[in-house]
This record gives C-alpha cells, sequence and structure tokens, in this order.
C-alpha cells in the first residue's frame, strides 16, 4: 500500500508540475461542447428536452476516452526511459505500479470534467434528475473512465512507440465516441452500424447519464443497451476491465523484451 | 555463498535470433567482472536476465545466493541496476527521486529522507537537489541514477553501459564514484564498450562474441594472450632507419618491423627488461639520433579486436 502511496505521489508531482496535462485531456471535449452544445445547439433538435442537455453526457464520456491516450503515453515514455526497468528491478508489487498510474490519471479525468461540466453550465447545461441519481451517473461515469485507463496501460506497454500510440489512440478517441449515441441518437444508422454503435459502451453510458440526468434520453430500440443502458453499461464495464486488467499485468510482466 | 554472481548454461533467444547460446560466469564477492564485447554479443541480454527482468530460456543463474528466476524478490532487495539510459524521473528533482526510491525499498518516510540526503552529498548533486533531473547536465543525471540503486546499499551492482556518451571528465568522476562503492565491498557487473574503463574499473573481464564467453581472465592475462610486449623506436630522418633495424635486430634477436612512414620500428621483446638494456646500448653505440624509445603492450583495444575477428581488418590498415 504504501507502494502505490509513492508511486501514485510521484504521478501527482508530475501534475503539478505539468498541469497542461488536464488541459490535454479536456481539449477536444470542451471544444464538443462548445461547437454542439452552443453553436449547433439551435439547428439540432432531440427529442425530450434540449441538445445542450443531450449532449453533454457523450461529452463526458468523451473525457474518459481521451485519458487512454494520455496514460498510454505516460506508461510508454516509463518504458522508454527506462523507469519502468528500476522498478521491475525492485521488491515491489508489479500490480501496484500499474495501479499508481490510473489512480493518479483518474484525479486527472476529474479535473477535466470539472472544467467540461463548467463549460457545459455556461452554454445552459443542467442536470434535472435527484440527487441520488445524478451521482449514480457520476459513479458510472468514473467507473467508465477508470476502465479506460486500464486500456491504456495496456495499450502503452503493448504498443511502446509514442508516435504509435498518439495516432491509434486519437483515432479511437473519433471512433469510438462518433460511433456511438454521444452526439447523435443511432436512428439514422443502418441495422449492422446501429447494433455495433448501441453495444459500444460509450453509447450504454452516456445513455445511462442522460437517463439518471433526465437529459433528453434518447431511448428506442429494442436491444438490450438502449433498453437498460445502466445494466449494459456496468456489464460491458465489468467483462472490459475483467479482461484489461489481466492482460495488463501480463504485458507488464513481459514489458522487457530486450 | 560462495559466489555473488553464478551463471550456468545461460540461454536466451528472441524468435529465431540466439541471444545467449550458453553463458557462464562466476563473480567473487566484493569483485568487478567486466563485460567486454561488440553491440549484440549479449552482453545487456545477461545483465537483464540476472537482474531478473528477463527470464532465461535455458541454464541457471544465482544472484546474492538466491536463484534469478525461482526467488527473484530475494534477487531484487539484494541488487542495484543502472541501465543503460539514466532511469530517473525527469519531472521529480534529484531529491524527490532518490525518496521515492527509498520509500518503495520499504526504508520508511524518514529513512528515506535520510539516506537521500546522505547520496545528494556523496554524488556532488546536494547544489542541484531541488532542481527537477531533466534540468540535469548528462553526467548529474549518470551520477543521480547510480545513487537511486544505491538507495538500499545493494550486494550486487549491475553496470550496463554507465558512461556510454558522457565526455572524459564527468566519465573519470563517475568512475571515482563507482570504485568507492567496490571499495565498500559491492561486486559489481559491468558492461562496456570502453576497454578503458574495464581496464580501470574490473578485477576480471569477460569477452563476449555472439551469445557466448569467448575469453576470460584479468587484463593482464588477456594482453598477453594477445602477444608480448614490443619495443617501438623512432628516429628523426630516414636515413637512420636501416643502422638503427640492424642494431635492434643485433640486440634482441628478432627480425625488426621498419615503417618508413612514421619511421619506426618495432621488435618483439621476449624476455623483457634485458633486450631492453642491450637494444639501448647498441643504438647508442652505432649514434643514431632516436626521437622516441618505447616498450608497448597490447592494448585491450587490440585484445578485443583480435578476439572478436575484426583485427585483420585493423592490421591491414594499421600501422604493423
Amino acid at each position: 500500500m504504501s507502494e502505490v502511496l509513492s508511486l501514485t505521489g510521484r504521478q501527482m508531482t508530475h501534475l503539478r508540475r505539468t498541469p497542461e496535462k488536464i488541459i490535454a485531456v479536456s481539449l477536444t471535449p470542451v471544444a464538443m461542447v462548445v461547437i454542439l452544445g452552443y453553436l449547433f445547439a439551435s439547428v439540432i433538435t432531440v427529442e425530450g428536452g434540449a441538445y445542450h442537455d443531450y449532449v453533454m453526457a457523450g461529452v463526458f464520456a468523451q473525457v474518459g476516452l481521451a485519458c487512454v491516450g494520455s496514460t498510454a503515453i505516460g506508461v510508454a515514455s516509463d518504458l522508454q526511459t527506462g523507469l519502468t526497468d528500476r522498478f521491475r528491478s525492485m521488491p515491489i508489487s508489479r500490480a501496484s505500479v500499474l495501479f499508481a498510474y490510473t489512480v493518479a490519471d483518474l484525479v486527472t479525468a476529474v479535473a477535466a470534467m470539472g472544467a467540461v461540466s463548467g463549460v457545459g453550465l455556461l452554454v445552459g447545461w443542467r442536470i434535472h434528475g435527484g440527487l441520488l441519481e445524478s451521482l449514480a451517473a457520476v459513479g458510472l461515469l468514473l467507473g467508465f473512465t477508470y476502465t479506460m485507463l486500464w486500456l491504456g496501460v495496456l495499450i502503452g506497454l503493448v504498443m511502446r512507440n509514442l508516435e504509435a500510440i498518439n495516432g491509434v489512440t486519437a483515432l479511437a478517441l473519433v471512433v469510438f465516441s462518433f460511433l456511438s449515441n454521444s452526439f447523435m441518437p443511432l436512428r439514422g444508422l443502418p441495422g449492422w452500424l446501429r447494433t455495433v454503435a448501441e453495444w459500444n459502451p460509450v453509447s450504454s453510458v452516456a445513455e445511462a447519464c442522460r437517463v439518471l440526468w433526465h437529459n433528453a434520453p434518447a431511448s428506442e430500440g429494442a436491444s438490450l443497451p438502449v433498453r437498460h443502458p445502466e445494466l449494459a453499461s456496468v456489464l460491458t464495464l465489468a467483462v472490459l476491465l475483467a479482461v484489461v486488467v489481466p492482460l495488463a499485468l501480463r504485458a507488464f510482466r513481459t514489458a522487457a523484451t530486450r | 555463498m560462495e559466489f555473488a554472481i553464478q551463471a550456468e548454461g545461460l540461454k536466451k533467444r528472441f524468435g529465431d535470433h540466439e541471444v545467449l547460446a550458453g553463458v557462464d560466469l562466476s563473480v567473487p564477492p566484493g569483485t568487478v567482472l567486466g563485460l567486454l564485447g561488440p553491440n549484440g554479443a549479449g552482453k545487456t541480454t545477461t545483465v537483464r536476465t540476472l537482474a531478473t527482468l528477463l527470464a532465461p530460456d535455458g541454464g541457471r543463474a544465482t544472484v546474492a545466493g538466491y536463484d534469478v528466476v525461482r526467488r527473484p524478490r530475494e534477487v531484487r532487495r539484494r541488487i542495484g541496476l543502472a541501465g543503460q539510459y539514466a532511469a530517473v524521473d525527469g519531472l521529480l528533482t534529484g531529491r524527490e527521486n532518490l525518496v521515492m526510491i527509498g520509500r518503495l525499498m520499504g526504508l520508511g518516510r524518514r529513512g528515506a529522507r535520510t539516506r537521500a540526503e546522505e547520496l545528494l552529498d556523496g554524488f556532488g548533486l546536494q547544489h542541484a537537489a531541488g532542481r527537477p533531473s531533466k534540468t540535469y547536465s548528462g553526467g548529474m543525471r549518470r551520477r543521480l541514477d547510480l545513487a537511486a540503486c544505491l538507495v538500499a546499499s545493494p550486494q550486487v551492482l549491475f553496470l550496463d553501459e554507465p558512461t556510454t556518451g558522457l565526455d572524459p571528465a564527468s566519465r573519470i568522476t563517475l568512475w571515482q564514484q563507482v570504485r568507492e562503492q567496490i571499495a565498500r565491498g559491492v561486486t559489481v557487473l559491468l558492461t562496456t564498450q570502453y576497454l578503458e574503463e574495464a581496464d580501470f574499473l574490473a578485477d576480471r573481464i569477460t569477452v563476449f562474441g555472439s551469445g557466448r564467453v569467448i575469453a576470460e581472465g584479468t587484463a593482464d592475462e588477456l594482453k598477453r594472450k594477445v602477444g608480448d610486449e614490443r619495443l617501438e623506436v623512432s628516429v628523426e630522418g630516414v636515413e637512420a632507419l636501416e643502422p638503427a633495424a640492424a642494431a635492434l635486430g643485433r640486440a634482441v634477436s628478432e627480425a625488426p618491423v621498419v615503417d618508413r612512414e612514421t619511421r619506426r620500428i618495432a621488435v618483439r621483446l621476449a624476455d623483457g627488461i634485458g633486450g631492453v638494456a642491450r637494444a639501448a646500448a647498441e643504438l647508442e653505440r652505432c649514434g643514431v639520433p632516436v626521437t622516441d624509445f618505447a616498450v608497448r603492450r597490447p592494448s585491450l583495444d587490440e585484445v578485443f579486436l583480435q578476439l572478436t575477428g575484426a583485427s585483420a581488418q585493423v592490421k591491414e590498415s594499421g600501422d604493423e
């Protein structure tokens, strides 16, 4: 436990000295709030509420997606500088090294979500749900983000190359947020693509938040993630974590190929 | 515990490439073994295997008495590893780096602070202790790196090319600091490209070539293996070469090698000081103006090149 504390302390010092990381993670989401929630809000209409309300849940999920890249970069840089080798040659638990990345980056994500909420409130976003419901949605977003952080750890350990990581995670950010109901209801998509997008965890998490915040939920359709977005989110995230965490630990054990 | 580091038949392959083809090493406690060899000979892989970062495909190894595969945690308590790059956190200050390592090694908050100050003093980093280490010069970063692997006072130290890329002054400072550790009884395994470094730091040297040990011994033994001492005499003018060569030939009864371009004559010395005395006397007697008179032993560079099979090339272009 003291290992996790010292290692997380190291990451928090990083965050204190380079707060740009928070800006990097919140840049795209904040831009989406401004462009979609403010500039386009008057021309896009959704059923059951205002578009600037609809769009916010998806933007929060986008913060989680943006964290994949920044965590992966942090992990891969430590591999490159040899710091990971130093940790691996020390009598400390390997899980604690990885755990420290995710704890520290969750703090980054929370700060970024704070920035996004601020801009959201400025363009008129309001939560209409009750306190418990609202907090449940926040918890769900944190769970989603935390899963994404582990995914970032795995990608960083496996890909290693900073430019490649940058490219792939930037693409994934676009694909996963646009191939979901984050910014548009899915009814216009062709059947097979619609199924893919419905099962995208970003969709179920965003939809669950909208339901809990009473922010113009777009539930139409018969599939499980559409009818029970909260259940679907919890399930997909649990499955993802159960797959990604052991893979990341394994990748860390074999991270020294040369 | 007989040896601080012992390896028997270590094997490792990456895909089709056999990096270690059965490496045997044994390093007595408190001594320094230098691993020499060209790039890709398996030096770093050996170090990483012994430091528990890589699992060997075959063979076995113990470090500080513990098997590296079965008891890695016990090994990790007793080793320090300085890899090819200074593995320090650039955003943390020098002090924060050392305190973090101390806390991870279980020294406790206060213990880690005390140890960090000791090391900052010992490595001449106190003046920069409060600056992020990314602002350090290359030499300072390496020193911090070395300090970081000494935080928990390890019994065995692995130094993988510790001075690669450093300027001569920083290199000498680092060597002195390594020597201090050696004086304290730490066992060191050092890989290097610089033969001078092995000559200066190592008690024994192991030469690696394509994944196996191709020679082993002290620096002197290796040099002797390659050739005897030789006497080199330089003269002022080309016309003095003939009489000087004749004089040397009489003195040591070996055929001298004459290089007209550098006006240098070299002759093998089989019987040491006696030959030197006779050569000096002969030269004096025939009155040849000598500008340089020196006994040379093969350098470790020559040893290295000959053993690793690159000697042919050098002889062609060299001065022999």
